[in-house]
C-alpha cells in the first residue's frame, strides 16, 4: 500500500530515514475503524430486514487476531458501548458480547499457538453465528418476536465479509505504522 | 503467526499480576454488560436520551449519506429510463389518455362528494403535516428495525406521531431528540397496526416479521377471506394511525392469515412525512377522575 502515490519514490524512502510512527496514531487507529465500523451498517441503506454485517464486531475480532494485545482486554467495554448507542440492540448486549468474545479468542489463542488464514477465519465464523444468534435472542427478550431463519442471509453475508475486513484491517495495521513523526 | 513470546508470565511476580488483572478486566466488562442488559430489560426507555443525543451527533453525517443514496438511486433510473425509452412513451400515451377520461368522471364524482357533504354539515379538510424529512440512518445489522428521521423537537415532532411517505405507512415516532428523531418501522416485530382491507374493510392486525414483511391475523376467526393482492390500509381504530393510509399488499396465504408485503419500501422512500396523531392521547391516569355526584 501506498498512501503517498503522488510522491516520488525516493521521497518516502527518504522520510522513513529519521522517522518513527505517530504514538497516537499508533494506539489510536484500531479505536477509530471499530467505531467506524459500528456506524456503517447504519448509515449505509435503510434496510427492511437486518442484511448488512455488524461492522463493528467483524473489525474488533479482526484486531484482535491479528495484533492480540493491541487492543487491550476490557476494550469490549467502551468500544461495545459506542455500539450499542447505534445498534438498536439492547443496550449492553455489544458490551456483553464484544468481552465474551475477547476472552473466548484469548482462550483459543493460548491453546492453538500456529495457525493459518483457514484456522483464523473458522474461529471468526463461530464467533460470527453466536454473536448473531445471541444478539436476536436478547432483542427477543426485551420484546421483539424474530424468528431465527431471519438471520440465516445475514449470518452468510458475514462469513464472505470477514476476510475483506480482515484485508481492510491489515492496511489500517499499515497505516497505523506509517512513520510520520520526525525524531528530534 | 505465532503469539507474542511473552504471553508466558514465568516466575515474574509483575508479568503474573498484569497477566492476572487484564483477564479480570475483560471479565468485568462482560459483567458490567449483563448489568446494562438487565437494566434495559427492566427500564427499556432509560438509554433513550443517550441514544438520542448519540443520533444527533451523527446527524450531518446521516443527512451526507442519505442525500448520497437518493442521488445514486435516481441517477440508476435515469440510465434504466434511457434504454426502455420508447415502449415506455407509447404506454405513458395510453394511460394518459384513460387518465383523461377517468379524470373527466371523478371530477363530477367529487363535484356530487362536495355537495352532500355539505348536505350532512361534515368538513372535509385534510391535516396539515407536521413536517417533512430524511430517514438518514436505520439498524442494517439488527433484527430490530429502527430508523432515524432527520427532524427531531425542532420541528414539533412528538412521540407516537406516524410516519409515511408518498407510497404508505413506514412507521411511528418512538423517541424524539433535538434535531432527530427514532422510528419504529412497521416491518418491527414489535409494532402492530390495526389495517382493514380497502376494497371492503375486513379487519386485521399487521404486525411486522422482522424480514421485511408483514403478517396478518385476523381479527374474526374463521373462513379465511384474503386473497393475494388484497391492499390493506389502516383502520384508524386505536386512534394513532390515521384511517386510510395505504400499508402492504397480500403476497401470500397463510392458514389464518396471510404475508403480506409492505407498500412503502423504506430504501426506496427519500422524503416522509409526519403526522400529527389521529387522536389525543388518552389522560394520564394518576389524575383522579372528577367525582360524579
Amino acid at each position: 500500500m501506498n498512501l503517498f502515490g503522488w510522491l516520488p519514490r525516493n521521497a518516502l524512502a527518504r522520510q522513513r530515514i529519521n522517522r518513527a510512527p505517530s504514538p497516537l496514531l499508533a494506539r489510536g487507529v484500531p479505536w477509530v475503524t471499530v467505531m467506524l465500523g459500528s456506524l456503517i451498517p447504519s448509515l449505509m441503506l435503510i434496510a427492511s430486514g437486518p442484511v448488512l454485517p455488524p461492522f463493528g464486531f467483524l473489525i474488533f475480532i479482526s484486531w484482535r487476531q491479528l495484533r492480540p494485545g493491541l487492543l487491550p482486554m476490557w476494550a469490549g467495554l467502551p468500544l461495545g458501548l459506542f455500539d450499542d448507542l447505534y445498534s438498536g440492540q439492547p443496550f449492553g448486549s455489544a458490551v456483553l458480547l464484544f468481552s465474551a468474545a475477547t476472552i473466548a479468542l484469548d482462550m483459543i489463542e493460548a491453546r492453538l499457538p500456529w495457525r493459518n488464514f483457514f484456522t483464523e477465519w473458522l474461529v471468526a465464523i463461530g464467533l460470527i453465528i453466536v454473536y448473531i444468534a445471541a444478539g436476536v435472542l436478547l432483542a427477543n427478550i426485551q420484546g421483539g418476536a424474530t424468528p431465527l431463519r431471519v438471520i440465516v442471509p445475514q449470518i452468510v453475508i458475514s462469513i464472505l465479509a470477514y476476510p475483506l475486513v480482515g484485508r481492510f484491517v491489515a492496511k489500517s495495521d499499515r497505516f497505523r505504522l506509517l512513520p510520520f513523526a520526525e525524531i528530534r | 503467526m505465532a503469539p507474542p513470546a511473552n504471553r508466558r508470565s514465568g516466575y515474574s511476580r509483575r508479568a503474573q499480576y498484569s497477566i492476572f488483572f487484564s483477564y479480570a478486566a475483560g471479565v468485568v466488562g462482560a459483567l458490567l454488560g449483563v448489568i446494562l442488559l438487565a437494566v434495559s430489560f427492566f427500564q427499556p426507555s432509560l438509554f433513550d436520551t443517550v441514544r438520542t443525543w448519540a443520533a444527533d451527533l451523527v446527524a450531518p453525517a446521516g443527512q451526507a449519506t442519505a442525500s448520497a443514496r437518493n442521488s445514486s438511486r435516481d441517477s440508476f433510473q435515469v440510465i434504466a429510463g434511457f434504454f426502455k425509452a420508447g415502449s415506455e412513451h407509447a404506454k405513458l400515451e395510453r394511460e394518459l389518455a384513460e387518465a383523461k377520461v377517468r379524470l373527466v368522471r371523478a371530477q363530477a364524482v367529487d363535484v356530487e362528494n362536495r355537495r352532500l357533504k355539505g348536505l350532512l354539515g361534515l368538513s372535509t379538510q385534510e391535516p396539515r403535516p407536521v413536517a417533512t424529512a430524511m430517514l438518514t440512518s436505520s439498524t442494517a445489522a439488527s433484527t430490530r428495525r429502527l430508523a432515524t428521521l432527520s427532524a427531531g423537537r425542532d420541528k414539533g415532532v412528538e412521540n407516537g406521531m406516524p410516519v409515511r411517505s408518498a407510497m404508505g405507512l413506514v412507521g411511528r415516532v418512538l423517541n424524539v431528540g433535538l434535531g432527530t428523531s427514532r422510528v419504529l418501522l412497521i416491518t418491527d416485530t414489535e409494532s402492530l397496526v390495526p389495517v382493514r382491507r380497502a376494497r371492503d374493510g375486513v379487519p386485521a392486525f399487521a404486525q411486522g416479521a422482522g424480514d421485511g414483511t408483514l403478517r396478518i391475523k385476523l381479527i374474526s376467526l374463521g373462513l379465511n377471506p384474503l386473497h393475494r393482492n388484497d391492499v390493506l390500509v389502516t383502520s384508524g381504530s386505536g386512534g394513532l394511525y390515521r384511517p386510510g393510509t395505504p400499508v402492504a399488499i397480500v403476497t401470500q396465504l397463510t392458514r389464518d392469515g396471510a404475508i403480506a408485503r409492505v407498500l412503502a419500501n423504506p430504501s426506496d422512500t427519500d422524503y416522509v412525512i409526519v403526522e400529527d396523531r389521529f387522536a389525543p392521547p388518552p389522560p394520564t391516569p394518576s389524575e383522579p377522575p372528577p367525582e360524579v355526584k
